[in-house]
C-alpha cells in the first residue's frame, strides 16, 4: 500500500490543479492576512475560504481523479495485491497531496504572519475537511459507475454540506425554537462535517459568546475541552465511515 | 497616597511618646488575648512566629499589632479572629486563617466595627469566611493584604473585603481570590479602590451597591464567576482597570444597573462573555476603552439613555453591540470598529459611511439563541450581506456616524 | 492451468456470461473471439478478479480463486486501454509495478529493449501517444515472465513493427510452456500465433476448438475465413432444427 501511495503522491504533486490550488490558497492567505492590521480578521476570511472551497475542491478533484484512474486501478488490481490496499492507497495518496497543498497554501502564510491557537485550529479544520471530502469522493467513486454521474453527485454533496444543510437546520431551529432543542441541534450538526469544522473554530473564536447562552449543555459541553474533542472525534468518524463503506462496496465492485 | 497615610499615622505615634512594646510568643494558650489585656493605648504588640489558636480577639485599645515572619492565628473554624472597636489601630504582618462559619453572623478574619483611621496592611488571610470586614468605619486603609479562600458555593461563603456603611476608605494593592465577592461595597461613599487584583471569586470580583462617589482604578478583575457588578450608584469613576476572562451565561466584565453620572475610561475588556452590560444607566461616559475578543463588547439595553461611547477600540469581538429594542438614546461616535468595512475617500481618517455596530446575526441570536450554532457559516454570511444592503431588522438609530479608520493607541 | 466451471455473470438484466465452462492448458495460445458485448472482456476480468462472478468457479493451477489475491502473481495482464497517472514517467511506472511485485526479482526486459521503451523512460505518461502506452502495457505484462499472459486487444493501436515484435514474443513465450489468452478484433493478427479459438456470443460459449480442428473442418487457412465458415455452418445447423 505504501508503495502505491508513494507513486500516487509523486504523480499528484506534479499535477497542475494541485499546484494551482496551493498557489491560489497561498496568495489569498498572504493577502488577507497582511492587508489588515488585525490578523484575527484575516483568519476569519481564511475560515470562510476553508469552509467553502476546501470541501468543494477536495470532493470535485478527488472524484475526477478517481474516475480518471479507473484503468490504472484495474491494472493495479491485476497485480498480486489486495483490493482494499489499492483503494486505500489511492485515497491516501490523494488526501496527502490535497492536504499538503492546503497546509502549504494556508498553513505557511498563517504560521508566518499570525501563529496562534486559532490558526492551528483553522489548519486542523481544513486538514480534516480535506480528509473527509476526499473520503466522500471515494465513496461516490465506488458507488457510481459513470464519471458524469459521479461528478454530479460530488457537486450535489458539496452544495448540500456547505449550504443546504445549514438552511434546513436554520429552519428547524426557527420552527422548534420554543422547545429545548440544544441537544438535538448539537446532535444534528454531527451529520455535517462542514458544520463540525466551523464549530471547532467557533470554540476557538467565539467561546465567550457560546458561554453567554443559558443552555447548560452549551456551557458544559462547549466551554470545556470536551467540545473540541467531541467535534474532532465526529470528524474522524466522517473520515472512517466513508472509507469503511467504500472498502465494503469496492470488495464486490465489478470493474 | 497610602504611604502618606501611613506616614501620618507614624508621626502621630512618635508624638505620643511613652509607649511600650510587648512581645508575644506562642508558648501559652491565649497568649495574644493576655497580651492585649495587659497593654495600654499607644503600645505595640509584637507577635513572634508561631501558631496561635485563638478566636474573637477584641482590640479595644489604640495599639499596633505587628507580626514577625507571619505568625499564624488560627480560628480552627470557630468564631472570628480579630475584632477592632477602637480608632487608629494598626494590624500588620499576620497570617489569619480558618474563621468559623455561621449563618447568624458574618465571621471575619478582621472586623472593623465603628472605627476611624484603622490600617490593615501586609497580612495574609487564608480560608476565612470573610477577610476584612469594615462596618460603619471611616478613613481606614486596607493595603497589600493577600486574601484567599476556596469557596465552593455562594451560600456558605463570604467576601474578601466587605465594607458596609463606611466612607473614605482606601483599598490598595490587595490580592483577593476564591471568595464569594472579591470586594463588596454597600453604602460606601468617597472611597477609592486602587491596584487590587481580584480573581477566581465565585460571584463577583467587585460588587457594589448604593455606593456613590467612589473611584476604581488600575484594578484587575480576572476569571470571576460573574465579573463586576455596579448597581444603584452615582458618580462612580472607573479608570485603567483590566477585566479579563469573565465567562458564563450571567457573566459580565461589568454589569451596570441604575448607574448615573459616571465615567468608564481607559479600561481593558479582554475575553469576557459581555464587556459592559448596561441596564437603566444614564449619562455615563465610556471613553478610551479597549474591547478585545469579547462575546459581546457591549450589551446596551433600551432602558439606557444619554450615555456616550467615544474613542473606544472594538477588536475581534464576536459581536460589538447588542440591544433588546429599537430605541436608542445613546451616542456612539468616533470609535474604532474592526468590523467596519467602509471607506475614507476624503482621507480624514474617519469613515465616510456610518457603522452599525449591531450585526444582523446578533439580533437573530438574541431572539433564537440556538441559532448561534450556525454563526460564521456561509449561510449566515449571506444573510449578513443581504441585511447590509437592505437593513430590516437591525436598529438603524444605533450607529457610529464617524467611525475611525485606524485603531486608537490606548495602551 | 485455468479451469472455469459454469461461470455466470449478469450486469442488471444483461447476461454477460452465461454458464461458461472452459479449460485452458499450458503451452497454448488461446484466442477469445466474438462480437462486441459477447463477454470476452468480462471473462478476462473474471479471471483477473476484477469482476466478481455471480455463479461458477475459476481455478488457477488447481486453486480456486475466491478472495485470494496471490494467484495474480502468476498472471501478466495487458489491458485494452492503458491509462496511467499523467505525471508519472514510463520509468516510474515500470519501477512502481516492480515494487508492487516484490516477490519476483527475475525480470524479462526483452520487450522493453525491443520496443525501445527504455530509450524514452523519462517521458511522462501524459505526453505519450496511445500506441506508446500500449507498448508500456505490453512490457509490463511480460516483465515478470508469468505463467499466464492475458492480453486484451494487444495489437490495437500498435504500429506494424511493434505488432510483429509482440507477436514473436507471444509465440516465444507460448513455446516456453506458458498459457496466453488473447482477445482481438483483428483476426489476421492472430494468424500463426493462436492454437485454440474460443468463440463467445451473447455471453454463451459457441465453440472452443483448436485451429487444427477448424482447419480440418473448414479447409480454410486464414483464421477469419475459418471463423466465418464455421459461423455459417452453425447458423444453418440451428436453422435446420
Amino acid at each position: 500500500m505504501k508503495t502505491i501511495m508513494k507513486y500516487v503522491v509523486a504523480d499528484l504533486i506534479r499535477n497542475k490543479v494541485i499546484v494551482v490550488y496551493a498557489i491560489i490558497l497561498a496568495v489569498l492567505s498572504f493577502s488577507v492576512l497582511s492587508i489588515d492590521e488585525n490578523p484575527a480578521k484575516g483568519l476569519l476570511s481564511l475560515l470562510n475560504v476553508t469552509l467553502l472551497f476546501v470541501p468543494l475542491i477536495s470532493i470535485l478533484f478527488a472524484t475526477i481523479y478517481y474516475f480518471n484512474s479507473i484503468e490504472f486501478i484495474e491494472l493495479l488490481l491485476a497485480q498480486p495485491v489486495r483490493r482494499n490496499k489499492v483503494l486505500l492507497a489511492e485515497y491516501a495518496g490523494l488526501t496527502i497531496s490535497l492536504s499538503l497543498a492546503y497546509l502549504l497554501g494556508v498553513g505557511l502564510p498563517v504560521m508566518i504572519i499570525s501563529p496562534n491557537l486559532a490558526a492551528i485550529t483553522l489548519l486542523m479544520s481544513g486538514f480534516l475537511l480535506t480528509l473527509i471530502f476526499t473520503a466522500i469522493a471515494l465513496l461516490i467513486f465506488v458507488l457510481f459507475k459513470d464519471k458524469t454521474k459521479g461528478i454530479g453527485a460530488a457537486i450535489a454533496a458539496a452544495m448540500f454540506f456547505t449550504l443546504l444543510f445549514d438552511g434546513l437546520l436554520l429552519i428547524f431551529i426557527y420552527s422548534f425554537n420554543e422547545y429545548p432543542i440544544d441537544k438535538a441541534v448539537l446532535g444534528i450538526t454531527a451529520f455535517n462535517p462542514v458544520d463540525l469544522a466551523r464549530i471547532l473554530m467557533l470554540l476557538q473564536l467565539d467561546v465567550a459568546v457560546l458561554m453567554g447562552y443559558s443552555g447548560a449543555l452549551f456551557k458544559k459541553f462547549l466551554g470545556t475541552g470536551t467540545g473540541s474533542v467531541y467535534v474532532v472525534i465526529c470528524m474522524l468518524f466522517w473520515v472512517l465511515l466513508p472509507l469503511m463503506l467504500s472498502v465494503r462496496v469496492f470488495r464486490k465492485k465489478d470493474l | 497616597m497610602p504611604r502618606l497615610i501611613i506616614t501620618i499615622l507614624f508621626i502621630f505615634f512618635a508624638y505620643n511618646g511613652n509607649t511600650k512594646t510587648i512581645v508575644v510568643r506562642a508558648d501559652k494558650a491565649n497568649a495574644i488575648k493576655n497580651a492585649l489585656a495587659y497593654c495600654t493605648d499607644g503600645d505595640t504588640v509584637s507577635i513572634e512566629k508561631g501558631l496561635y489558636k485563638e478566636q474573637d480577639i477584641l482590640v479595644s485599645k489604640r495599639i499596633t499589632i505587628l507580626g514577625k515572619d507571619y505568625p499564624v492565628i488560627d480560628g480552627v473554624k470557630k468564631g472570628q479572629l480579630i475584632v477592632v472597636v477602637r480608632d487608629s489601630v494598626i494590624i500588620s504582618g499576620l497570617q489569619l486563617q480558618n474563621t468559623g462559619r455561621s449563618s447568624m453572623t458574618d465571621m471575619a478574619a478582621i472586623r472593623l466595627q465603628n472605627v476611624k483611621s484603622v490600617s490593615v496592611t501586609n497580612n495574609k488571610l487564608v480560608n476565612n469566611t470573610y477577610g476584612v470586614y469594615l462596618q460603619n468605619s471611616h478613613y481606614c486603609l486596607v493595603y497589600k493584604n493577600t486574601i484567599r479562600a476556596d469557596a465552593k458555593d455562594e451560600l456558605n461563603s463570604g467576601n474578601g473585603i466587605h465594607a458596609w456603611k463606611s466612607t473614605h476608605l482606601l483599598l490598595q494593592s490587595n490580592n483577593i481570590s476564591g471568595h464569594r465577592d472579591g470586594i463588596y461595597f454597600e453604602f460606601v461613599t468617597d472611597s477609592r479602590i486602587i491596584n487590587n487584583t481580584s480573581t477566581e471569586n465565585i460571584r463577583y470580583g467587585l460588587h457594589f451597591m448604593f455606593s456613590h462617589k467612589d473611584v476604581y482604578s488600575r484594578n484587575s478583575f480576572i476569571n470571576n464567576g460573574s465579573g463586576v457588578a455596579v448597581m444603584y450608584s452615582k458618580q462612580v469613576e472607573m479608570y485603567y482597570n483590566t477585566f479579563r476572562h469573565n465567562w458564563g451565561d450571567a457573566s459580565y466584565a461589568i454589569l451596570l444597573k441604575e448607574i448615573a453620572d459616571s465615567k468608564i475610561e481607559h479600561n481593558l475588556f479582554d475575553k469576557n462573555t459581555v464587556g459592559i452590560y448596561m441596564e437603566g444607566t444614564s449619562r455615563i461616559q465610556v471613553l478610551y476603552n479597549e474591547f478585545v475578543e469579547n462575546g459581546w463588547a457591549m450589551r446596551v439595553q433600551s432602558s439606557c439613555d444619554n450615555n456616550v461611547f467615544e474613542k473606544n477600540n472594538f477588536l475581534s469581538n464576536s459581536f460589538d453591540v447588542a440591544t433588546n429594542g429599537t430605541m436608542m438614546l445613546n451616542t456612539f461616535n468616533n470609535n474604532y470598529w474592526d468590523k467596519y468595512d467602509g471607506y475614507d475617500l476624503d482621507k480624514n481618517k474617519v469613515g465616510d459611511v456610518p457603522y452599525y455596530p449591531v450585526s444582523m446575526y446578533s439580533v437573530v441570536t438574541e431572539r433564537v439563541p440556538t441559532a448561534m450554532i450556525l454563526y460564521r457559516s456561509f449561510l449566515t454570511d449571506i444573510m449578513n450581506r443581504v441585511e447590509k444592503v437592505m437593513p430590516s431588522i437591525v436598529p438603524d438609530k444605533l450607529k457610529d456616524d464617524n467611525p475611525l479608520m485606524k485603531s486608537l493607541k490606548l495602551r | 492451468m485455468i479451469h472455469i466451471n459454469a461461470l455466470t455473470k449478469s450486469f442488471g438484466s444483461f447476461k454477460a456470461l452465461d454458464n461458461i465452462s472452459l479449460n485452458f492448458a499450458k503451452g497454448r495460445t488461446v484466442s477469445l473471439l466474438g462480437p462486441n458485448g459477447s463477454g470476452k472482456t468480462t471473462l478476462i476480468k473474471s479471471i483477473l478478479g476484477l469482476v466478481i462472478p455471480d455463479k461458477g468457479t475459476i481455478s488457477i493451477n488447481d486453486k480456486q480463486i475466491g478472495n485470494d489475491w496471490q494467484y495474480r502473481s502468476h498472471i501478466g495482464y495487458m489491458p485494452q486501454i492503458g491509462r496511467y497517472p499523467e505525471n508519472m514517467t514510463i520509468g516510474q511506472v515500470i519501477k512502481m509495478i516492480k515494487d508492487i511485485r516484490k516477490d519476483n526479482v527475475q525480470y524479462d526486459e526483452e520487450l522493453i529493449t525491443q520496443l525501445g521503451v527504455d530509450k524514452i523512460s523519462s517521458k511522462t505518461m501524459r505526453s505519450l501517444s496511445g500506441g506508446t502506452r500500449q507498448k508500456v502495457s505490453a512490457c509490463l505484462a511480460f516483465l515478470f515472465s508469468p505463467g499466464i499472459l492475458i492480453l486484451d486487444e494487444p495489437t490495437a493501436g500498435l504500429d506494424p513493427l511493434a505488432s510483429e515484435i509482440l507477436k514473436d514474443k507471444i509465440i516465444q513465450e507460448c513455446n516456453k510452456g506458458k498459457l496466453v489468452l488473447i482477445t482481438s478484433h483483428i483476426l489476421s493478427d492472430l494468424d500463426g500465433i493462436t492454437n485454440d479459438v474460443v468463440y463467445l456470443q451473447d455471453g454463451k460459449l459457441i465453440f472452443y476448438k483448436s485451429v487444427d480442428e477448424l482447419q480440418h473442418m473448414t479447409s480454410e487457412t486464414k483464421l477469419n475465413k475459418m471463423i466465418a465458415s464455421v459461423m455459417r455452418n452453425e447458423h444453418t445447423k440451428t436453422a435446420d432444427i
